[in-house]
């Protein structure tokens, strides 16, 4: 025996591991065995110590039952869209009056407040524009358009994971995720993005392979976020929908939103797909997905945490990045380079590539400005179309962002920026193909910790949304010769 | 006797001499990053996935860490504090876990944390309706530390499905206290905190169940590993689990092992100041 050698005065953790790897040899692998073990006393004490019902329940219980039908080959994907579909319009149709509310406080009534308090104390008027009508409109825009309907998807959101749902999409969508070589869990996190991107990079934590969860990452700005959705609904109205009579125009343009969020879900497929077969080869993890049991929600907790943790959290990102914004969007469109806003030449120097892509000089600004969060880009279009096209009686003036006071009004200058179903249209496109705003850029840099993949996931929808629009564009034209 | 039932005690009346009773090992907690410099005791949550952990931890603390109704929700650890009687508890959500063997990350965290931080009581939630699978982590975490509280969880959906559990049978056969609870109502929270309480001042003492399914070969093997331990390290409080770590050729113990570690692991009995200790022994199937 070997330990006999040892005596106890010098026995050192190295001879106790030598020890135990000979020892190893001489028994061989036990690790199932211990494994069986284990399980077979835990049966044998949960059979000592639960008594089951005598017969079990006929037929099927209630959680089976509605198994059955939410994870059904047939009404599986129907009950998941309807679902989804229910949950969105209740975010889009509440949000609105709690949005015009907050509008109309602090666009309405503490924005001229703040103006007569700064001429009360004599702020000179850059100060006062870069406070007020920069960081602070934009501040106060991205609150009341962002606030509300997050104060309802995310409560929805956390109700229906809280009743036990969620887990049965992930079930559905497993199989179409593994065959685009990702994970089933993806699911979860592109239903968060739905929500919000950058809420859902910290939900693709769920997913414990790293390059799946890169490619989750990577492919979730597929998954048309709340910052966009005003951009499609109000883009659809104006110009899909006034394609067709005016009792058709509510569902048309809806049904062009839904288009827009399930082009959005099968680019989510596309992409993964792509991905797991270059850039991040390898094998698909399997993953046993445990179906909870159904659960009453509780739903005052439930609206609680999810207004705390998620809700809360994600305004509070976008107002910090919304403040710095602001300042920008007033400071081009007020800074003058020989007579001419910094904002004109850059929308001259933007207007050649944006007129190829069937968008405009302006659009790509405020695709530029507008990185911090998606919600400023509308009253950023709206504001430097007004700016450079010089339209009278428009607007609040230069660096003003400003919502038209109704579709319409928006439609007019629209119009006078030179737009046409087109421009509608694509940029519908490039609004779901994009890079991600800056908040979930950041979130995803300290969720991965990769410059490089942080790096794709904002260049490679950006690069995917020039190629879209310009294809479209080349093709719309070609068909306007062909049948114009 | 093997046997015992908690009675209730006057809160805090155990606790007085805690600040002297450093029962809990505070280098190894500063390593795994948990400041214990406001808290008397560190009490630990495991379990399985989507078990109620969360819900647990909330209850408890006050906290309202996000919770929800699917499996892996918690990766990162949740730490949060509460008191009872005099004592200042730090309680520590583990991600959930199938078992301690650390295949994955989340198995790994919740090992490392059980097995390095010593914490003073590991509250092991199990669903009530799922007990075989729950008690094969539970039995696992029993390897490794005796202060365990089982919180046997989810109890009213157990009922809804018609099963019912003999409480007092299951801590006789584990050895450790067990405590029905149905956090989400918040039923049994009250006694989980006493003999979470009683656990960690001393008032309870487990000798909990150690499984012993072992080849002679393996046996013979491990009691000689486990009594070079034994010299190494007197007071290392699992070393027959140790053993079979390195015989298994459990990299993370090896390593642990070599960086001495292991040895840092040398907690005596909690120097318990209580009276009447109640002493909880596992019987024999």
């Amino acid at each position: 025996m070997t330990t006999a050698t040892i005596s106890q005065g010098n026995l050192t953790p190295q001879d106790v591991l030598e020890q135990a790897a000979s020892l190893r040899l001489r028994v061989g692998d036990f690790h199932e065995k211990l494994v069986e073990s284990n399980y077979a006393e835990a049966a044998d004490i949960a059979d000592s110590v639960v008594t089951r019902p005598e017969r079990p329940a006929h037929g099927l219980s209630l959680d089976q039952r509605i198994d059955r039908l939410v994870t059904s080959r047939l009404w599986g994907f129907p009950l998941m869209i309807l679902l989804f579909a229910i949950v969105f319009w209740i975010t889009i149709s509440g949000a609105n009056i709690p949005s015009s509310m907050l509008m109309n406080v602090l666009i309405g009534r503490i924005y001229p407040l703040l103006h007569v308090g700064a001429d009360a104390i004599h702020l000179p008027w850059w100060l006062s524009g870069l406070l007020i009508d920069g960081m602070y409109l934009a501040t106060a825009w991205v609150i009341s358009v962002m606030l509300p309907p997050m104060a309802i998807f995310f409560p929805l959101f956390t109700l229906l994971e809280d009743f036990g749902y969620l887990p049965r999409v992930a079930f559905n969508l497993d199989n179409v995720f593994r065959k685009s070589g990702a994970h089933g869990k993806q699911a979860l996190s592109m239903m968060m993005g739905f929500g919000c991107n950058a809420a859902a990079m910290v939900s693709t934590r769920v997913i414990d392979s790293p390059r799946e969860r890169l490619i989750a990452m990577i492919t979730n700005n597929f998954a048309l976020c709340n910052g966009r959705w005003p951009t499609q609904i109000l883009i659809a109205t104006l110009f899909i929908g006034s394609l067709v009579p005016a009792y058709l125009a509510g569902i048309v343009s809806a049904l062009a939103v839904v288009g827009i969020a399930m082009l959005g879900v099968l680019l989510t497929f596309a992409v993964s797909w792509a991905l797991s077969r270059t850039l991040l080869q390898g094998e698909v993890s399997t993953f046993s997905l445990e179906l909870p049991p159904y659960r009453p929600p509780r739903v005052w907790q439930t609206i609680y945490t999810s207004i705390i943790d998620r809700t809360l959290f994600v305004l509070w990102r976008a107002v910090v990045f919304a403040l710095p914004a602001g300042a920008v969007i007033w400071l081009v469109s007020n800074i003058q380079i020989g007579g001419e806003s910094i904002a004109a030449y850059f929308i001259n120097w933007l207007n050649p590539l944006g007129l190829l892509i069937g968008l405009n000089g302006v659009i790509l600004l405020a695709y530029v400005v507008a990185i911090p969060a998606n919600e400023i880009v509308i009253p950023t279009i709206l504001m430097l179309t007004v700016l450079t096209t010089g339209i009278s009686g428009m607007g609040a003036g230069a660096g003003v962002m400003f919502e038209a006071n109704s579709p319409a009004g928006a439609m007019a200058i629209f119009q006078a920026g030179g737009w046409t179903l087109l421009t509608g249209v694509n940029l519908m496109l490039f609004s779901l193909i994009h890079n991600p705003c800056s908040t979930t850029i950041y979130t995803m840099y300290t969720e991965s910790g990769s410059r490089k993949w942080t790096a794709v996931a904002a260049l490679l929808p950006l690069a995917m949304g020039f190629v879209v629009t310009f294809m479209v564009a080349q093709a719309w034209r070609l068909g306007a010769m062909i049948f114009g | 006797m093997d046997t015992v039932t908690v009675e209730p005690i006057e809160p805090g009346r155990m606790a007085a001499g805690c600040e002297s009773c450093a029962a809990h090992n505070a280098a190894n907690l500063r390593r795994l990053g948990v400041d214990m410099s406001d808290w008397d005791y560190v009490v630990a949550l495991a379990g399985n996935p989507n078990v109620g952990k969360s819900t647990v931890f909330n209850a408890l603390t006050g906290l309202r860490q996000h919770t929800g109704n699917w499996p892996g929700k918690t990766v990162t650890r949740a730490e949060g504090g509460f008191e009872y009687g005099d004592a200042r508890f730090k309680l520590v959500d583990l991600p959930g876990a199938y078992s301690l063997l650390a295949t994955s990350l989340d198995e790994e965290v919740a090992r490392d944390f059980i097995l390095f931080g010593q914490p003073d009581v590991t509250i092991v939630v199990v669903d009530a309706s799922r007990l075989e699978r729950n008690l094969n982590l539970a039995l696992q975490v029993l390897e490794i530390t005796d202060r365990v509280v089982v919180c046997l969880n989810l109890i009213d959906e157990a009922k809804r499905h018609g099963l019912t559990i003999d409480e007092r049978h299951l801590a006789r056969r584990l050895g450790v206290p067990v405590v029905p609870t149905a956090a989400r109502t918040r039923q049994g929270l009250d006694e989980l905190l006493q003999t979470v309480s009683d656990v960690a001042t001393g008032k309870i003492i487990c000798k909990p169940h150690r499984a012993r399914h072992e080849s002679p070969d393996l046996k013979a093997a491990a009691d000689e590993v486990e009594a070079d331990l034994h010299r190494l390290y007197p007071n290392l409080p699992n070393a027959r689990w140790v053993a079979l770590r390195l015989l298994d050729g459990d990299e993370a113990i090896i390593q642990a092992m070599q960086r001495g570690e292991l040895g840092d692991l040398t907690r005596s009995a909690p120097d318990s100041e209580a009276v009447n200790v109640i002493r909880l022994e596992a019987a024999p199937a």
